[in-house]
Formats: C-alpha cells, structure tokens, sequence
C-alpha cells in the first residue's frame, strides 16, 4: 500500500525517507521552536523590549513562532499537506480570513476604550 | 486519500455522489469543517481575552509572576511546568498520527500501542491542569482589593548581590491577627436562605496594624511603568492606599476576586483553559472508545483505519489550540 504522503517540508530542502521520519523530524522542529520560545519568556532579553510596529519585538517572536508551530502541526500531524487544494483552501482561506477579522476588529477596539480611560474624561479607578 | 476512503457504490455516477473533487470522505470533511467552527469559536475567546487585555493594557497581570510553580518543588520556576504541558501534549498527538500511519499499514498492534500512549498523554495533560488550577485557586502571597476593584500586592526591598530588588511578601508574613471580631454570616443566624463563603483569614485592620508595625512593608499597585514592572509605592503612599482605600483581603483567585490584579484575568483564564481541558476530555473519551474498537478488531476486519485518523484530526486540533493558548496566556 504506497502511501501519497509528501515527504518535504522546508519547500524541499529536508526531505524525509518514510512518513514516520518525518513526523519524528517535525516533533524535532516543534520542540526546538518551543525551547526557543521557552528560553526567551524566562529569560526576556532587553533587545526584546524594542517596540515594533506598534507591538513588542519579543511578542512579535512568539507570535511568529507560535503560527510556524500551528503550520506545522496542521500541515504534517493533520495531513494537511496531502489533501487536495480544494479541501485545503476552503479550510484554511475560511479560518484565516474570518480569524484576522475578529482580532483587528476587537483589539482596535480595546486599545480604543484603554485610550478613553487613559487620555479622556472617563476614569474608572478609585 | 484513496488508501483511507471507504468506498460505496456511487463510483462513476458522476451525478449520483461518484464525482469526489476534494478526494476526502463525508467524515473526514465533516470534521475538518467541525474543527474549522471550533477554531472560530477559540477565536472569538482568545479575541476576547486580546479585548480585554488591550482595554486594561498598563494594569494586566504578568504572568511570568502569575504562574510559577512545579509540583514537588519550591521555589519560583516560571513557564517550566506549562513548557512541560505544551511537551506533553505535542508528544501525545505524535503517537496519534503514528497509530494514523500504522492505521495506514493495517498493524493492528502498532496502532493499539500508539492509541494507548495517546490516551495517557491526555490524562497527563488533563492532571497538570487540575493542578495548575488549584494553585491558581489558591494563590500565594494574598492581596488586598480596593474600593475601586483594583489590587494592592506587598512586598519590601532586599539586597541581592548589591542591587536593591523588590521581594514579595505573603500576608501571613506581617499582619497582626486582631481577635476575630467578624463572624462568618451563616444561614442559621439570619435569613435561611442567605450566607457567605469562607472569610478570608486576615482583615485590612489587621493589615494596617502589620504594616504599621513593620516599616519595611511597602505596596506595590497594578499599574506596569516604563521599566515593564508593576509600581512600588512609598512607604507614606502605600499606608495611605491601604488605610484610606483597602476594602476587602484577597488571597488566591476565583471569578469573582484574584489576588494577582484584574478578575478578568483570572475570568478568562478559567473559561479559556476550562473550555480547552474540555476538549481534551472528550478528545480523551473519544480516543479511548476507538481504542476499543481497535482492540476488538473492528477496523481491523473493515480492513480501514479511518475512523482512527479522524479522531485523529481532533486530537492534533486540541494540540494546535493549545499552542495558541499557551502563547497568549504565558508567554506575550
């Protein structure tokens, strides 16, 4: 029974002999990721304090690095990679749109409301 | 896949259901779009959470001092126990998706080892929460609540290596206990059908006279500075914060008060990972019914391992929430 599973990840540059190596290879790359982020939350380094675009270039790493991790998840434990494009698409295009949506819409509005108690008439506290 | 598919009798009628463009079955398509809802449905928590977080942007909890604990160990250790979880739960959906490839093999034994180590990375998984939980109830320093809702935390300023550091202090560590002059309401003293929870041990006089009597005693408000530290108030502020504006003693966190800073911290932490620990365990009652199943060799005479990689599907969905949940929560 031949098995229709891609066997690259990195667009071809790691390529896997079997579908078990790969998933060892990927639980590799998804541990190393979160080491990293790990290390970085206790160890908040100073250059992360940098702010860019508007966010924490720290908080921009682990934002980063979490969306790699759920790539990867998605792509290679849920065979992501071996449905058809259709599938794929109506999955993925679906979530990422609706996602992004709700969360420019919501934070824009919290940071709208922090703004009115920070800078405007109303105060909240004592 | 076709090596997944099971196949009916619909092939070559193009019009009668023969036509798979998406070469997916019904189930696993089905549960690729139930996963898709779900995930808007995390969305719309997390974006709620992100809300609330932006609204209170210079007062929000820090996490790094929220979650600090490992069980068997004293001592502060941020992020190492939920780094453990994230761990756990990578490695258990690893098992699944090799019982998915054994599935795919048809080894029957393989699959059932896998399943099997896949249901006690649950449970692990399930058990760290439970206890991540009950720390959070139960808190470690204490607090006290204003008039306004806002929380005042203790602490004083110590030597380390020359650098004069704020270290925390435990309310037990300074208040002067008064004889108890508030008794707990209870139904049978009063109104049968009204009482109250527990009170707390100390009382906010018992607080003033123990920081009256220990002048290192300082408070330290919600409010992050410059630095990404919550302030420390002067010793004449942080009596006259107590005195004039303390209202309630707070030890550990619930829905309604949490001695760490916003309640809503504390809110969304126990309905977002409340509603995650949910999936888990009914991603854990799934995965053990299919065990069975794999075990009474029903999959085995189908001569098709699909229902295993459905399930399997979740199970990595569980994973991926968790991913998110974990950076929002502990690490940004």
């Amino acid at each position: 029974m031949a098995d229709a599973h891609k066997l690259e990840i990195f667009r071809g540059l790691v390529k896997f002999k079997s579908n078990t190596q790969k998933i060892w290879g990927v639980l590799i790359l998804l541990s190393i990721i979160t080491a990293i982020e790990v290390v970085l939350g206790i160890l908040k380094p100073d250059w992360g304090y940098n702010v860019v675009l508007g966010m924490k270039l720290l908080n921009w790493i682990f934002i980063i690095l979490t969306l790699v991790k759920a790539y990867y998840i998605a792509w290679d434990f849920m065979h992501m990679r071996d449905e058809t494009v259709g599938l794929r698409r109506a999955v993925v295009w679906t979530g990422v749109f609706l996602i992004s949506y709700l969360i420019f819409i919501l934070l824009q509005e919290g940071g709208y409301v922090f703004d009115v108690y920070d800078s405007g008439f109303i105060k909240n506290d004592f | 896949m076709n090596t997944t598919v099971a196949t009916t009798d619909t092939e070559g009628k193009t019009w009668g259901g023969g036509n798979e463009p998406l070469k997916a079955s019904y189930g696993k398509m089905m549960m690729w779009f139930f996963i898709l809802s779900d995930a808007l449905t995390f969305t719309g928590f997390l974006a709620a959470y992100g809300f609330s977080r932006f609204k209170f942007m210079d007062a929000w909890p820090i996490a790094d001092e929220v979650f600090t604990h490992v069980p068997f160990f004293h001592g502060s250790y941020p992020m190492i126990y939920v780094a453990f979880m994230t761990f756990v739960l990578i490695m258990s959906s690893v098992t699944m998706v090799l019982a998915v490839d054994a599935g795919h093999h048809l080894n029957k034994k393989k699959v059932t080892w896998y399943m099997f180590l896949t249901i006690i990375g649950g449970l692990i998984f399930l058990g760290s929460q439970a206890w991540e939980w009950k720390t959070f109830i139960k808190g470690d320093y204490g607090a006290v609540q204003t008039k306004g809702g806002n929380i005042l935390q203790f602490g004083e300023y110590v030597n380390v290596d020359g650098e004069q550091k704020f270290k925390r202090l435990a309310i037990a560590d300074f208040a002067v206990a008064a004889p108890g002059d508030r008794v707990k309401h209870e139904r049978k003293n009063g109104l049968w059908f009204d009482d109250e929870g527990t009170l707390p041990a100390y009382q906010v006089s018992d607080i003033v006279k123990g920081m009256e009597a220990n002048s290192n005693v300082l408070v330290r408000t919600q409010i992050i500075n410059e630095e990404g530290e919550k302030t420390v108030l002067s010793r004449g502020e942080s009596l006259n914060q107590i005195k004039n504006n303390g209202k309630l003693v707070v030890e550990g966190a619930n829905l309604v008060v949490n001695e760490y800073g916003s309640p809503l911290f504390a809110d969304f932490f126990f309905f977002i990972t409340g509603f995650h620990g949910f999936h888990v365990f009914s991603g854990v009652v799934l995965n053990i019914i299919i065990f069975f199943n794999v075990v009474l060799g029903t999959y085995d005479r189908r001569k098709n391992y699909e229902m295993v990689e459905k399930v399997g599907l979740y199970w990595h969905f569980v994973d991926l929430v968790w991913v998110f949940v974990f950076t929002f929560f502990y690490l940004v």
